[in-house]
């Protein structure tokens, strides 16, 4: 696919690159400079595969102190500068530029102090997101945002990202999870935000800086929020005849004041991929499924789930499945949790994650149907029913250059539609550069440049992710 | 002195901010005035009242979300919220009862300072709730941050910037929150002359246990009784209660014998915490607001009567917030406090007369990067400084 356009290189730049290697090298030791381009390689993309850019070099510091000295030396130089994690990114938000330097976080990893009491847990930026809750599980805690990839995105990523998951239904996302960050800015000035209170004065740059897609300062350390794990927690699964049941149901659940930890629905193709995958027991006779997980002692969630198996019975529910065992609920995470990749196992795919009010979601499924079909080509549709945040997932062929343009602006027309209904382009996954052109369809001229203007006040030279989230037309 | 415009719609503010640019006037904002008080005091200038843009503009029961424009009174939202057995979960402090004032506190001003309550310990602050905003920004521009979807990361998070910015960033027009059902009942679990230090690893037990705990409090002997108080709040379904009210006493038995404290009761005493309404008298003292880590809360609790021997204090947020009342004289104890502090929080200066309010710095200052930071955003949303100018900080 070329459909999206990256900034042309700057020649200055390439034309010094042993200058500014030899600097680099001046900074980090050896084993954290990959120049060779073999190895550099292995940065060229993230999960979003079908773009790829080869850097100018890879700096893997072991300190803020590095990562200070490094950024410092860009900036100087004028050096464009892509920050890394573990490059999960569904969206492009790592993939590099040829005239970038990668700053990968993944050798700072980690977990530099649990504090119980406080509950909270001090860590390194390339710390991986379950890493986290695995320190702490062992003593009742977990650390809360649960992106599918949490086995190995970094908490750095997390918070660039503003990263969601399965249950922030109840436990909200990653600004609502940390409490400070270590930022080092463009001119390599390190910072404290926030910290191990619960509020900060003066401006939240916490909250702006998560979810800035590292386009404000590169972040080295994080103190997040662990929370006391529940006593126990069941999903169940319901089966509908149609989606627009499922959504009924969904809507009736919480006007009844009950707030399930997570709701997750999948269609008909997404139950059939999953179930392929990993036999986690799904109904195969249901055109709908919503997975919904209740906590609490047994008799509290036995208590929950009769509120919520009326509630389902009165929107024609056809199966109910409780997990009867931790093996069974682990079996029903996976399939969730791995629908991107058992989707991958059958063909090349495009992952959306716009977000609609979820009043619209029969409207909006029947109308992503339609679309997708109009471009010949087949959808799954996995989502938070919860929060309204879509993952349709379209399917194509990666080897026929037609079809993926297909497949592209099938996506594009799913987003605008996202907005259109009240809804925004991307819930979690970010804009990067996959959705950077839609933009436009999201905000209006003036709202972009007041964007623009807050990201000039920390990055004015557009050294930090360049070609991400703003279009290249228009820059401020 | 002050000129008053209640512009009627975003265009006609949108308007005004245009011709103030034009000729560089300052404008001050208010909502319902109950809160002003809080920050710098201002002298002159234009002051806009919100109280023309008035009205809930969306709710969504079965989404959990509600828009309302900035001058919509709390109150209004909070009754259409009942009405469908929702609530905003961050149980905003109605200032009321410490600045005396009277009128109606609008939604825009809890959004602007941030306004949180007891219960922000567990499920976070306005902030968190904060999903969308409309303003105008100091160059007369309207614009959209956010929407009314709970998920959204598209682009920079403007929402979060402009909660507690104290309307520097702009002039809050719309504002929309997630919301929650409203618990089926509540009581609190009272422990009886606990020390701070004590009441502090109680509150962390609770907070930490599996049981949602929806708040913790800690009120020394004096305040409001003769022994000192440490309060624990469950909201539920009733059986949930039941069943988890004696399984926290048995966690925390340690710390003896708890009492429970039911519905009505327990909701008067969590409005008197949530409103600072025991430290509200005398009227001639000052009030700061202290945010720490909890376990460090008995020890700067400690340090501070030390410094301050007539202060008085209380501890919410399970000691992650500290209510103390100063004499207002001098500083008002700014320096003392924030030397105790040591960089280990922040303090607000919440009422003092005028006079010290603009002499001491009501906000923590800030380290001098990310005060230049903040000068620089403060200038990409108003680059003349016309809104709001020194109210959190001079100059900004």
């Amino acid at each position: 696919m070329t459909a999206i356009l990256f900034p042309e290189p700057r020649a200055d730049v390439l034309a010094r690159r042993d200058f500014l290697i030899a600097g680099l090298a001046k900074l980090v030791p050896p084993a954290s400079l990959v120049t060779s381009e073999d190895e550099r390689r292995a940065f060229e993309t993230d999960a979003f595969t079908a773009y790829r850019r080869v850097p100018l070099a890879v700096v893997l510091p072991e300190t803020t102190a590095e990562v200070s000295a490094v950024l410092a030396f860009c900036h100087q130089h004028q050096v464009p500068v892509v920050p890394r994690g573990a490059g999960t990114s569904l969206c492009g938000g790592a993939i590099p530029q040829e005239d970038a330097v990668v700053i990968g976080l993944s050798k700072m990893s980690r977990i530099l102090e649990v504090n119980y009491p406080d509950r909270i847990a001090k860590v390194q930026a390339g710390v991986t997101n379950l890493a986290i809750t695995n320190a702490v599980s062992a003593d009742g805690f977990f650390y809360a945002p649960d992106p599918s990839s949490q086995l190995a995105c970094t908490i750095g990523g997390n918070i660039g990202m503003n990263s969601g998951g399965a249950h922030c239904l109840k436990y909200g996302v990653t600004t609502n999870n940390i409490l400070g960050v270590t930022l080092v800015l463009v001119d390599g000035t390190v910072v404290e935000i926030g910290g191990e209170a619960m509020d900060a004065p003066g401006y939240d740059l916490l909250g702006l800086v998560c979810g800035s897609e590292g386009q404000l300062g590169i972040m080295t350390e994080a103190v997040v929020r662990i929370l006391p794990a529940a006593e126990g927690a069941r999903p169940v699964l319901f089966g509908f005849e149609t989606s627009e049941q499922a959504g009924e149901a969904v809507a009736a659940i919480i006007a009844a004041g009950i707030v399930p930890v997570a709701m997750e629905f999948m269609d008909k193709p997404a139950i059939d991929i999953c179930e392929a995958f990993a036999k986690a027991g799904y109904p195969m006779d249901v055109e709908a499924l919503l997975i919904i997980e209740v906590e609490g002692s047994d008799a509290e969630m036995d208590a929950t789930l009769a509120k919520i198996v009326e509630i389902a019975k009165k929107h024609g529910v056809k199966r109910v499945k409780e997990s009867k065992s931790a093996m069974e609920t682990a079996a029903i995470w996976k399939g969730r949790k791995s629908a991107f990749g058992a989707t991958g196992r059958i063909a090349d795919y495009i992952c959306m994650d716009g977000t609609i009010p979820t009043g619209q979601l029969p409207y909006v499924l029947r109308r992503i149907d339609e679309i997708v079909k109009h471009y010949g080509l087949r959808v799954a549709n996995v989502f938070h029913a919860g929060d309204g945040n879509l993952h349709p997932l379209i399917l194509y062929n990666v080897n026929d250059p037609e079809e993926a343009m297909k497949a592209e602006e099938a996506g594009n027309d799913i987003l605008k539609l996202c907005v259109e209904v009240g809804g925004c382009l991307t819930g979690e996954h970010g804009v990067g550069i996959e959705k950077r052109d839609l933009m436009r369809h999201q905000f209006k001229p003036v709202e972009l440049d007041q964007q623009m203007r807050v990201r000039a006040a920390f990055d004015a030279g557009w050294i930090l992710n360049p070609a991400k989230v703003f279009p290249l037309e228009g820059r401020l | 002195m002050f000129t008053m415009l209640r512009p009627q719609n975003e265009d006609e503010l949108a308007e005004i901010v245009r011709e103030a640019e034009a000729r560089r006037a300052m404008l001050h904002v208010q909502g319902g005035g109950t809160r002003a008080g809080l920050g710098r005091p201002v002298n002159n200038g234009v002051m806009i009242s919100t109280a023309g843009l008035s009205g809930v503009t969306l709710y969504e029961p079965a989404e959990m979300v509600i828009s309302a424009l900035a001058g919509t009174s709390l109150r209004v939202v909070e009754e259409t919220l009942a009405e469908k057995g929702q609530m905003l979960p961050f149980e905003p402090m109605d200032h009321r009862a410490i600045y005396g004032t009277s009128g109606e506190p609008t939604i825009g001003g809890v959004v602007a300072a941030n306004v949180s309550g007891p219960r922000r310990v567990v499920v976070g602050a306005c902030r968190d709730h904060l999903i969308g905003v409309r303003f105008v920004n100091g160059r007369g521009e309207i614009i959209r941050s956010g929407g009314r979807v709970m998920k959204n990361v598209t682009g920079l998070d403007l929402v979060k910037l402009q909660a507690g910015a104290h309307g520097t960033l702009g002039i809050l027009t719309e504002v929309t929150f997630k919301v929650l059902p409203r618990p089926e009942t509540t009581a609190t679990m009272l422990y009886e002359g606990l020390s701070e230090a004590d009441a502090v690893a109680a509150m962390s037990a609770a907070l930490g246990s599996p049981f949602e705990v929806s708040a913790a409090a800690h009120l020394p002997a004096g305040m409001g009784a003769d022994r000192a108080r440490t309060l624990l709040r469950f909201e539920n379904f009733a059986a949930s209660i039941d069943y988890r009210f004696p399984a926290l006493a048995e966690k925390l038995k340690r710390f003896g014998t708890a009492k429970r404290i039911e519905n009505a009761e327990s909701e008067k005493l969590w409005a008197s915490i949530r409103d600072c309404t025991l430290l509200a008298e005398p009227r001639d003292t000052a009030l700061w607001r202290i945010s720490v880590k909890p376990s460090y809360a008995p020890e700067l609790a400690n340090a501070l009567r030390s410094a301050l021997p007539e202060a008085r204090l209380f501890l919410d947020w399970g000691g992650g917030l500290l209510w103390l009342a100063t004499p207002a004289t001098g500083d008002a104890g700014a320096a003392a406090i924030r030397a105790a502090l040591g960089g280990k929080g922040h303090a607000t200066l919440v009422r003092a007369p005028d006079a010290i309010r603009s002499a001491a710095p009501v906000f923590q200052p800030e380290a001098a990067p990310v005060a230049a930071l903040s000068g620089r955003i403060k200038a990409s949303f108003d680059p003349q400084g016309l809104i709001n100018p020194g109210r959190m900080h001079a100059g900004l």
